[in-house]
């Protein structure tokens, strides 16, 4: 399995293809609906540097601060990203993302804009949270904990090893539109050869 | 009655559980998926990262998923226990577990988009209570997570995109195309809880209510058992696979139930589980004994 390092290239991203599986390491962010709203309302120059060639991750993390005051991720899997699908496109072109992680993969206009971006989508596994806890080793900062709480923060976060799949890439592929054609042809196949 | 009980610590207790640990079953479940599944593909993979995590939650202690949905309880209680104080202790649990991290705080404000911060809120915890003969308490638990909360649908037959009428073979093409909607974004491999008739609100109850039952029982009913069975193979046959990565277990159970309903209605109301299949039961008697039952 291939490993990346974060900060990325386009380069190396356009390199990448739908079913690998590759090990991500380096710094990324969180940010979820409430986030991706908020980074579309204005450019947000104090967050820029912490999205720009790295991948923001769909993730509503369980939290614990320690008693030094730092934070460390208890539970963290991807939630769906198909909410953020009006905004993704356009987040990616306006940051300079090079990628999102998340789960059940995004429709069209995301699929363009990674194509036009060179960016992608790497699935990761649903419901892993201590799997993907494990995987991130450091919090670095938070923004706008107080305004979303804890699961729709935008946590600056450093991940080693973290496990993903390509299942969109900056070629125009999704892995999800061929499962989804595939099934609904079985589905007519099933349906057709009644009992 | 049940005074000298700390029910709120037993709820606590039963939240932990359902939280960490994942029935026995629903791993046997996956681990029988993954031996299905081509060396190397992205499905085994993906079940391999799962039961990895199943192994790791249990350890530890902690979450399988940092969703840890919506507690959705069913109380078994005798005559002459308040419900009321039931509701309150519940609640108390919800709050305490939270704080603990067995729960994340998952109960946003609707209109503000504010989280309540403490697990609980309006409707959250849901509770249904029923009364009965026993002298002890049945508490039944699922956490009901988000992502697959959102991929639950309700049909009204016929449907005339399905041609799907008002009978069994309607209610197949329904299951069949509620997976086929839901692709791999309820975190397949699922479990379905199926309600045919009812109305729209007993349905999705009584359809989250099959999933209590062992994932491996047999519908009491030889016509719905042969359903259940069919469905199980039919939906594994769409290919959707772990995350809908492709693959051939997309679906661990499927679990008919059925409501009366009115002649003007037929309903097929399908909720899905996600692999987080996550569930603690309990009885509790007037000692306040607590034998564990899952
Ligand atoms: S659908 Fe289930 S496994 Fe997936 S993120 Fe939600 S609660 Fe977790």
């Amino acid at each position: 399995m291939a490993e990346l390092k974060l900060p990325i290239s386009e380069k190396e991203i356009r390199s990448l293809v739908v079913g690998q599986f590759v090990h991500l390491s380096g710094r990324m962010i969180t940010g979820r609906d409430a986030a991706h709203t908020w980074l579309m309302q204005e450019y947000r120059a104090e967050v820029a540097p912490y999205l720009k060639d790295t991948v923001i991750y769909h993730c509503g993390p369980v939290v614990n601060q320690k008693d030094d005051g730092s934070w460390e991720f208890v539970a963290a899997g991807p939630t769906t990203s198909i909410r953020e699908e009006p905004y993704q496109a356009d987040v990616i072109a306006r940051y300079g993302l090079r990628g999102v992680i998340g789960k059940g993969g995004m429709g069209p206009m995301t699929l363009a804009g990674l194509e036009r971006s060179g960016a992608v989508y790497l699935h990761a596994i649903g419901g892993a949270a201590q799997v993907l806890a494990e995987a991130i080793p450091r919090v670095e900062k938070v923004f706008m904990l107080e305004e979303f709480g804890v699961p729709e923060a935008l946590w600056v976060i450093h991940v080693d090893l973290f496990p993903v799949v390509v299942s969109m890439d900056s070629h125009g592929v999704s892995l999800h539109d061929a499962v989804e054609a595939d099934s609904k042809a079985k589905l007519k196949e099933l349906i057709a050869s009644k009992a | 009655m049940f005074n000298n009980v700390d029910l709120v610590e037993t709820f606590t207790e039963l939240i932990r559980r359902a939280s960490t640990q994942l029935p026995a079953e629903v791993t046997d479940a996956i681990e029988r998926g993954r031996a299905r599944e081509v060396d190397g593909s992205m499905a085994q993979k993906a079940l391999d990262t799962i039961l990895v995590n199943i192994t790791k939650a249990g350890e530890k202690s902690a979450p399988l998923c940092q969703d840890t949905g919506t507690p959705v309880v069913w109380i078994k209680y005798p005559v002459g226990v308040s419900t009321k104080r039931l509701k309150e202790d519940f609640t108390a649990a919800v709050h305490r577990a939270t704080e603990l991290k067995y729960l994340r705080p998952n109960a946003v404000n609707t209109l503000t988009g504010m989280n309540t911060g403490n697990g609980a809120g309006r409707g959250i915890p849901c509770i249904h209570f029923e009364e009965w003969d026993e002298p002890g308490l049945d508490v039944r638990m699922i956490l009901k997570g988000g992502g697959s909360e959102n991929v639950g649908i309700q049909y009204k037959l016929p449907d005339s995109r399905l041609e799907a009428g008002r009978n069994l073979e309607g209610v197949r093409r329904a299951v069949l195309d509620a997976v086929v909607q839901a692709q791999g974004k309820g975190c397949a491999p699922g479990v379905l809880g199926v309600c045919i008739g009812g109305d729209r609100v007993s349905a999705y109850e009584h359809s989250k209510e099959q999933l209590l039952r062992p994932l491996g029982d047999t519908n009491m009913d030889s016509d719905l058992a042969a359903l259940e069975e069919r469905l199980l193979q039919e939906t594994n046959e769409l290919g959707i696979g772990p995350m809908g990565f492709g693959g051939k277990t997309t679906i661990l159970a499927v679990k008919l139930g059925v409501l009366d309903r009115l002649p003007a209605c037929y309903f097929v109301t399908v909720t899905y589980m996600c692999w987080a299949d996550r569930r603690a039961f309990a009885r509790i008697n007037q000692e306040g004994a607590i034998s564990w039952l899952s």
